[in-house]
């Protein structure tokens, strides 16, 4: 599928009215508002651009899968730092539009801290390029990160160039026997302290805790912090990555980003905590959920559910009339029709 | 400026009788004497006298003056420390400058949760001091951060020598408060790792005052870690020393700061610091390396090793925290040294692929002759951002004119390699012309409809950061009529 193809399927339902539906691999098909709009399938837009590593950067179509794009980096000892889940061949466009990031967030960022450019289709069917391939750049406003998390509601991506890292030398895996208090404790006290710590999940009295850097760091800090030494632990990532670890399994999934230091909200069905305390996961639906994630200094995005839940719930935190108002100017300024993946982030636009 | 952008026709008295129903005395000024100060920033070649200077001190004061300018139709600038390097904060002349200097309060300095509330008038630097006891620190560090504010910061998506392993601005804060031009408080961002809606924290960060007004941030503070070392290394070709670079990159290092200065920019420092630079070297680099001790060592044993295969004829590691800040002295001085040689300097800001270094150094030099003006070069290597610091005098006819077409040129060559007209610096009044080189018509008309869904009528910083069609047309032209064609590598008949 070339750009040309994407950019006159944009232009005809721009001018029928007709609202689009933008789909990579479907891997997230279960994330956000309810579907709805005719299938623009970009999947086939795929092929890594350019890769260099001494620049730290990649560019590739947005439809290339994760999978291409890390096997390209492994190779020259490099990855994506923010470590997105891939579920079912997610593509590179899918995995900025949602803004998904995995367990090494709190370390190294989020999707959005690694975008450096990118080249979108707006709702006109204009081909839009932000940004570029250097790593410091703030000529004009900085689109290419607003478009992370966006959820394909500003325009269709067709290109993205994302920073890379080189993969860390040493890496080893500490387990520790605790409870919900003890692990937020240790893990903000952890957080003050310069230890190279990648990556945590806490679930059912058990605290995982990945260390990542320099062979000299990692060993000290495994000296420092005790623990039990994880037998093969990237089988472990992977699922907390990949969400087929047993916390994530039920069919109501509430996802709270919450200040690190935020106290238990008191809430039955805690299933996991990730990125150092500031991501909590919870099954079950909840009244009260969205409530006591603002009280904490967060929000709730009810992340996974059956279809009759999400017809009657956002998925994301409603915002405030003033926000909501910016937002849909702000939706209007790339796709005036209102065509692209409407209801996807919010209802109302 | 030849091309005009949008007018104003700002009535003076009614504007002034207004501020007065709102601010204290001593929070307005209008005295041309009083105004004064704030006719430029730190790029002092861009000059214009504003109607009157606000100086609230509270958030409600804030919210009125916009609310008042909005309803008369004035232009707002807001104004930091006034540091800034592409005249930013340059008033308009039919306009008001908000200053946020009062707002300078640190709200809160939380171990916990390593983060800290302050005012966006607090001085970067002072976040540092204030976390410092909790073994914290602010990480984006701008050479002006004993001086340049938070808001200032945001504004400009500041960086520093040590963002390629720690990120700018928009890496380390976590939430702003804003108001717009109608006098409306938003929420962005927050304390918690992410937010619902759109990233407007990464739209707003960087965007130059053009989009609201910040009256408060919460920024992240990181461990500080327990030691740091650096390599400084010599080199006799400066492409040898642009492929040390990235010898250390390929090698799966990101040192905490990689900076590197040429010939003319270390003969300029050395007798102002003695630093201990070899001043025969065609180039020498700084290669920091922080981390726990051990980490340490690892590192700086492996950067030896790298730049020593990449040809370094010259390689010392500091070993003391003493001799660290002596070789990093020398660069952090290289822009008032080289104002100790010169009238007068030009500072740029292009970034650039590291790998087209060479060539972009091969370009200034020959540019130097062209233009007859000297110019010394300082490199931020690590990630890209070059500061060529031209050499002139303004009160020789014509220098100044020169010095801007160099500097031009360097930005359309930076866009032409691959790279951006900025790094870090903005684009401001000063390099207004070239977006219109890095950008080409629709998404010069995207950033408008951006900026209107903030800002409607146009009133926070107008004739700023985007230029107006008119104006790229008119600079099209003004391009050819100098002779100064956008494909210099092209033959010219």
């Amino acid at each position: 599928m070339t750009l040309e193809q994407i950019v006159d399927a944009v232009r005809t339902a721009h001018d029928s009215h007709t609202p689009l539906r933008i789909r990579g691999a479907g891997s997230k098909d279960f994330y956000g508002g309810v579907l709805a709009g005719q299938v623009l399938d970009v999947a086939g837009h795929r092929g890594i651009v350019a890769y260099e590593p001494t620049e730290l950067y990649l560019t590739a179509k947005a439809g290339t899968p994760l999978v291409e794009i890390e096997a390209a980096l492994a190779e020259q000892g490099q990855m994506l730092a923010f470590e997105p889940p891939h579920f079912a061949g997610a593509t590179l466009g899918g995995c900025v539009a949602a803004g998904l990031s995995g367990p090494r967030r709190m370390q190294a960022g989020a999707v959005r801290d690694f975008v450096l450019g990118a080249k979108l289709v707006d709702g006109t069917g204009q081909v839009l390029n932000f940004g570029g391939q250097v790593m410091k750049n703030v000529a004009g406003y900085d689109v290419s990160r607003l478009l992370a998390g966006s959820m394909g509601t500003l325009g269709v991506l067709a290109e993205v160039t994302l920073k890379v890292l080189p993969k860390p030398v040493a890496e080893t895996t500490l387990v520790f026997a605790c409870d919900e208090g003890e692990a937020l404790r240790s893990l903000n006290a952890w957080g003050g302290q310069p230890l190279p710590v990648s990556a945590s999940f806490w679930h059912e009295g058990q605290l995982w805790l990945r260390l990542s850097g320099a062979a000299a760091a990692v060993a000290a800090a495994r000296r420092t912090l005790g623990g039990i030494v994880a037998v093969d632990p990237e089988k472990h990532w992977i699922s907390v990555r990949e969400q087929t670890h047993p916390a994530f399994a039920g069919s109501v999934l509430w996802r709270l980003a919450v200040p690190t230091t935020a106290p238990s909200p008191g809430l039955d069905g805690l299933r996991a905590i990730e990125w150092g305390g500031g991501l909590r996961w919870y099954a079950g639906e909840h009244e009260a959920i969205r409530g006591a994630a603002a009280r904490a200094g967060g929000h709730a995005t009810l992340y996974r559910a059956p279809e009759s839940l999400r017809c009657r719930e956002d998925a994301f935190t409603p915002l405030s009339p003033a926000l909501l108002a910016l937002h849909r100017r702000l939706k209007k300024a790339f796709d005036p029709k209102g065509i692209l993946n409407p209801g996807r982030l919010y209802a109302e636009f | 400026m030849t091309a005009r952008d949008k007018e104003f026709n700002t009535d003076r008295d009614t504007l002034i009788r207004r501020l007065r129903n709102i601010l204290p005395a001593h929070c307005l000024l209008c005295d041309e004497e009083d105004l004064r100060p704030y006719e430029c920033d730190g790029l002092t070649a861009f000059r214009e006298l504003p109607l009157a200077v606000c100086l609230p001190e509270n958030e409600g004061q804030v919210i009125d003056v916009l609310r008042t300018c909005h309803q008369l139709g004035v232009p707002v600038v807001a104004r930091g420390a006034g540091t800034g390097l592409s005249g930013g904060a340059m008033p308009h002349a039919q306009g008001v400058v908000l200053s946020l200097a009062r707002f300078n309060r640190i709200l809160q300095v939380d171990r916990d949760s390593r983060t800290a509330i302050v005012q966006p008038g607090v001085r970067n630097l002072a976040v540092s001091e204030a976390a410092a006891p909790y073994g914290l620190y602010y990480a984006p560090d701008p050479s002006s951060q004993i001086a340049c504010t938070l808001g200032g910061n945001v504004a400009e998506n500041s960086g520093g020598v040590h963002c390629l392993k720690y990120g700018l601005t928009v890496h380390n804060v976590l939430r702003i408060r804003v108001v717009s031009i109608e006098g409306e408080v938003f929420e962005i961002g927050s304390a918690a790792p992410d937010s619902p809606g759109y990233d407007l924290l990464a739209l707003m960060i960087g965007s130059e005052g053009l989009l609201g007004v910040v009256t408060e941030v919460t920024v992240k503070l990181v461990p500080k870690p327990e030691l740091a070392q650096v390599v400084m290394a010599s080199f006799d070709d400066v492409s040898k020393a642009g492929d040390a670079v990235a010898a250390i990159i390929a090698a799966g290092i990101i040192p905490a700061g990689l900076e590197m200065m040429d010939k003319p920019a270390t003969a300029a420092v050395e007798p102002f610091v003695k630093a201990g630079y070899d001043l025969s070297a065609e180039a020498i680099l700084l290669c920091e390396s922080d981390g726990t001790p051990e980490e340490v060592a690892e590192e700086i044993a492996h950067v030896t090793e790298v730049l020593t295969r990449a040809g370094a004829r010259d390689l010392r590691v500091s070993q003391s925290e003493a001799e660290r800040l002596k070789f990093w002295a020398g660069r952090k001085a290289a822009f008032p040294a080289v104002g100790r040689i010169t009238p007068d300097y030009y500072c740029m800001d292009g970034t650039i692929p590291r790998k087209r270094l060479a060539e972009m150094l091969a370009a200034i030099a020959q540019m130097e002759q062209k233009y007859g003006l000297r110019c010394a070069n300082v490199f931020h290597a690590g990630d890209g951002n070059l500061h060529p610091l031209i050499m002139y005098d303004a009160s020789k006819p014509g220098d100044w004119e020169r010095a801007e077409a160099f500097g031009a040129e360097i930005l359309e060559l930076s866009v032409a390699l691959g790279g951006s007209i900025t790094g870090e610096h903005g684009v401001g009044i000063e390099k207004i012309n070239q977006m219109c080189v890095q950008y080409a018509t629709p998404e010069l008309e995207a950033f408008r409809r951006v900026k209107a869904a903030f800002d409607e009528a146009g009133l926070l910083n107008p004739g700023k950061a985007i230029p107006s069609l008119h104006r790229c047309a008119e600079y099209g032209r003004m391009h050819v009529h100098h002779g100064e064609v956008k494909f210099p590598e092209l033959e010219r008949f």
